[in-house]
């Protein structure tokens, strides 16, 4: 049967993952919600994130320095976009918005192929951060731990300045109508800016922490972004909440899945159909489980919008 | 009206197509052969979306999806030595219809950027599937065994023969499209693009319509999908990933949406410009992804494209 | 008194914390031109969303010649006869006028899987839409690009597009909005000819139209009738008188 103590380690990390998730989905979600953008070139920000990171990690040899320096390094490069490119296409249609963030994802892909050559880079943990610490009698890495803290701080944060704050009711004011806040007096172009680079910097954010995990490689935003994609899309676009919940949720099941599931088919399946379907199914899962969302609530768990 | 810029551009392209075996010939370079097929091969699959992007308004960023299956079919085929053109043709192309099939039906429940993400993910779910398919070469691939036979009827090893079928095909699929178009079947599917709620009102239940518009796509691009099995002599999972669906939605704008010649000159143009930019530098998706960016910003009708003012329309995107 | 031809219970529909509709009774003689006033934000078109099916009431009850539809789709309504024309133009901008009424003949005319014949050769469809859009005044310009065609002409072919479909009601959401006098007066015809076969639920703010036309009037006012009777017994009712003053209260 499944062992308790690797079934909590798993859940663990499930919920890591989903905060790892939550964060590049929450940026996402908003400049959706917000600018009704669709930007798929929030992994490459993510990419950008990590990579900043690990560079500045290894020359200083210091790791918090690292994520330190990413954060405005990549907050800049987002302004820079949003600025030049992508403030004109707020309002164009989505095919133009997935052309053109599709056109930067191959930009960012080749520009880091350039300048970090094509194997990737290295992050390794610093010794403080490298150790276990034992949570109900099961040992845990101490970085991931770190990570969901982190994680969790964050959304509560975003929750605070999103529904809580002058600038806040200014945000959501701008994306329900755009002239009247205006009319205001409130440059919106300036809030849509700053909405975008918060999501780079949240995006960043990610980047530099997934790094020592997952691979500080070419791509890595990509990979990532389609499980984003499916965290928004159940959560409902526009929705931090949703966000969360969506991200917790892939995350958790993403990660059990592929632990678990082999396990579950060998009670009902022959040993060999189990072990080569297991790993399909698994990575097919919570692809299932955002058709099943939609199929009965085809604009997410928690729609922000109305239209 | 026979004499449109459409109409010229397509004979020019289909002239130039029909001489490449003798300039390649003459020039004893294979490798115009070789471009030029690629090039037909995906025009069939630009083609196939520009059905349901172009006139349809479904952007579907998950079209790749169905040029490997089309693949996949072929060579899990013929791995099994069922080596049959007449068996593994039809086989595929049903499998596109039924994949098609599924996806679109919980595709096309949403709208606007929901359906772009859902496609998205479906297809991605598809590549990891086909990743994680040990058997048939993983993430490495699959070598085909031997190329579709047709009895006597043609003999695909043979590089020529294969060009002159791909380019008769892709003519077939021009006629269809174009009968499509123009059919009482087309007028209900640009009208969905064009007015989603209009249509509900005058009696029309546009899902049924536009789910098997993405099937008949679906089986087109699966019929590219075959060919470009029989193309490379290889199948990889990397056929159906998200990124060649992004590719082939570059092609249909690039050549102008809506009209039936802007995918096919589209994917001549996009395969030009890919061999000449990678000639200049290994580094040449740093040319152009600026290029996409300013394309999309400032040239959007595409080289063929409506010169329409108004904000190109979607699927009901309220 | 014949049966009515639309009967409709107990409207309801919220949108947040606002009411649109409000416990909402109407009744709908056949053959009947029945009009429906009120003032800016009455809920007007709510309502008519409701009827034809594009929105989906919170509760009541919607009968159409004796059947319950409160729960079909807009198509379904359409092919039990009911057509609806937009307040805001809602047409097929990139197709010709004639392309616009054909493909509402073709909604009524079976299925459309026929992916063979061209339409442009669809007598079948060609000739109703013609004659469509000569009822409604258009018939000289079928070629013409919809989106080049001015307001006015969007108004017709707006309900040139709901007759094309045969329909047995017909609702009409500010048909004459934007028109000029000539143009009112055509549609005025129009609708006046068409009485007595359809039944129409217009809603309306010019009053010179409405009682030209109404057999009944139905006042609407935040989403709930507040007089409905005889153009004599709205004109003598103080509620009603009330609710429009200031507004086409001048017309009384």
């Amino acid at each position: 049967m499944i062992d308790p103590t690797l079934l909590f380690e798993q859940l663990f990390n499930g919920f890591q993952l989903g905060i790892l998730l939550f964060l590049l989905a929450a940026g996402l979600t908003l400049v959706f919600g917000i600018m009704d953008l669709m930007n798929l070139a929030h992994g490459s920000l993510y990419m950008m994130g990590a990579y900043f990171a690990a560079t500045v990690t290894l020359a200083t040899d210091s790791f918090l320095l690292g994520i330190i320096a990413a954060l405005p390094a990549t907050l800049l490069l987002g302004m820079l976009l949003e600025v030049t490119i992508l403030r004109k296409l707020y309002d164009r249609g989505h095919l133009d918005q997935v052309l053109a963030t599709f056109g930067m994802i191959l930009f960012f892909n080749e520009l880091v192929r350039l300048v970090w050559g094509p194997e990737g880079i290295e992050v390794a943990l610093p010794d403080f951060l490298n150790q276990s610490v034992t949570v109900f009698e099961v040992p845990l890495p101490m970085y991931r731990i770190v990570i969901i803290v982190v994680g969790l701080l964050v959304a509560a944060l975003i929750y605070l300045l999103v529904a809580k704050t002058r600038t806040g009711m200014l945000i959501r004011a701008g994306a329900s109508n755009r002239e009247m806040v205006g009319a205001l007096g409130v440059d919106i172009k300036l809030v849509f800016t700053l909405v975008f680079g918060l999501g780079a910097a949240l995006a960043a954010l990610a980047g530099a922490l997934a790094g020592p995990i997952f691979a500080v490689t070419i791509g890595m935003g990509e990979h990532i972004l389609i499980q984003v994609l499916v965290v928004i899309v159940i959560g409902g676009i526009g929705s931090i909440r949703g966000a969360f919940v969506g991200a917790i949720l892939i995350g958790v099941i993403d990660v059990l899945g592929r632990s678990f599931l082999d396990s579950l088919f060998k009670l009902f399946l022959p040993v060999n159909t189990a072990e080569t379907a297991a790993p399909a199914v698994a990575s097919m899962l919570i692809y299932i489980l955002m058709a099943a969302v939609l199929f009965f609530r085809p604009q997410g768990l928690f729609p922000a919008r109305t239209g | 009206m026979w004499l449109s810029r459409e109409n010229i551009i397509g004979l020019a392209i289909f002239a130039l197509l029909a001489v490449v075996p003798a300039i390649a010939a003459v020039t004893e370079i294979p490798f115009y052969l070789d471009l030029g097929r690629r090039m037909m091969i995906l025009a069939i699959g630009a083609l196939s979306l520009n059905l349901i992007m172009g006139y349809g308004g479904m952007i579907s960023f998950g079209h790749a999806v169905y040029i490997g299956i089309g693949a996949y079919v072929v060579g899990i085929c013929a791995e099994h030595e069922l080596v049959s053109g007449f068996i593994q043709w039809p086989l595929a192309l049903l499998v596109c219809a039924v994949v098609a099939f599924i996806f679109g039906a919980i595709s096309l429940r949403t709208r606007g950027v929901y359906f772009i993400m859902i496609t998205l993910a479906l297809a991605q779910m598809t590549y990891f599937l086909g990743v994680s398919l040990d058997r048939y070469g993983g993430d490495d691939g699959l070598p085909l065994a031997e190329p579709s036979a047709f009895a006597d009827l043609i003999d695909l090893s043979e590089k020529t023969s294969l060009y002159y079928l791909i380019f008769v095909l892709l003519l077939f699929c021009l006629w269809i499209s174009r009968r499509l178009i123009h059919s009482r079947f087309g007028m209900v599917i640009q009208g969905a693009r064009s007015n989603e709620e209009r249509m509900g009102a005058i009696g029309f239940p546009t899902f049924r319509y536009k789910l098997t518009a993405f099937v008949i796509a679906g089986v087109m691009a699966g019929l590219a999908g075959v060919l470009l099995a029989n193309h490379t002599d290889f199948v990889n999972p990397d056929m159906m990933h998200w990124t060649r669906s992004g590719d082939l939605i570059i092609m249909v704008l690039l050549g102008g949406m809506g009209n039936l010649i802007g995918p096919i000159l589209g994917a001549l143009v996009f395969i030009l410009l890919e061999e000449f930019l990678s000639g200049i530098t290994e580094y040449w998706q740093l040319i152009f992804g600026p290029f996409l960016i300013l394309v999309v910003l400032f040239a959007r009708g595409g080289f063929l494209g409506f010169l329409d003012k108004k904000k190109p329309t979607e699927d009901g995107d309220a | 008194m014949p049966k009515p031809l639309l009967e409709v219970r107990n409207l309801c529909k919220n949108f947040g914390g606002v009411t649109a509709t409000d416990n909402l009774d109407l009744s709908l003689q056949p053959g009947f031109i029945h009009a429906v006033i009120g003032p800016n934000g009455a809920g007007k078109t709510t309502m008519i969303a409701q009827l034809s099916g594009a929105l989906k009431p919170d509760s009541g009850k919607i009968l159409f010649d004796g059947q319950d539809i409160t729960s079909l789709s807009s198509p379904a309504r359409s092919h039990l006869g009911i057509a609806r024309t937009f307040q805001i133009t809602s047409i097929f901008h990139e197709f010709t006028a004639l392309e616009n009424v054909a493909l509402a003949v073709q909604a009524h005319d079976s299925h459309s899987f026929r992916f063979w014949r061209p339409v442009k050769k669809d007598e079948k469809l060609r000739t109703p839409a013609q004659a469509a859009l000569d009822l409604v005044g258009l018939g000289g310009r079928p070629n013409v690009l919809a989106s080049t065609l001015s307001h006015g002409e969007h108004r017709q072919l707006e309900i040139a597009m709901a007759l094309a479909t045969k329909p047995k009601l017909l609702l009409l959401d500010e048909p004459m909005a934007g028109m000029g006098a000539e143009e009112t007066l055509r549609i005025v015809e129009i609708l006046k000819s068409l009485k007595g076969e359809q039944t129409i639920l217009l809603i309306e703010h010019d009053m010179d139209a409405v009682f030209a036309l109404a057999d009944e009037i139905t006042v609407l006012v935040y989403g709930s009738v507040i007089a409905s009777g005889t153009e004599d017994e709205i004109r003598g009712n103080q509620a009603v008188k009330l609710a429009y003053l200031g507004d086409e209260g001048a017309a009384f």
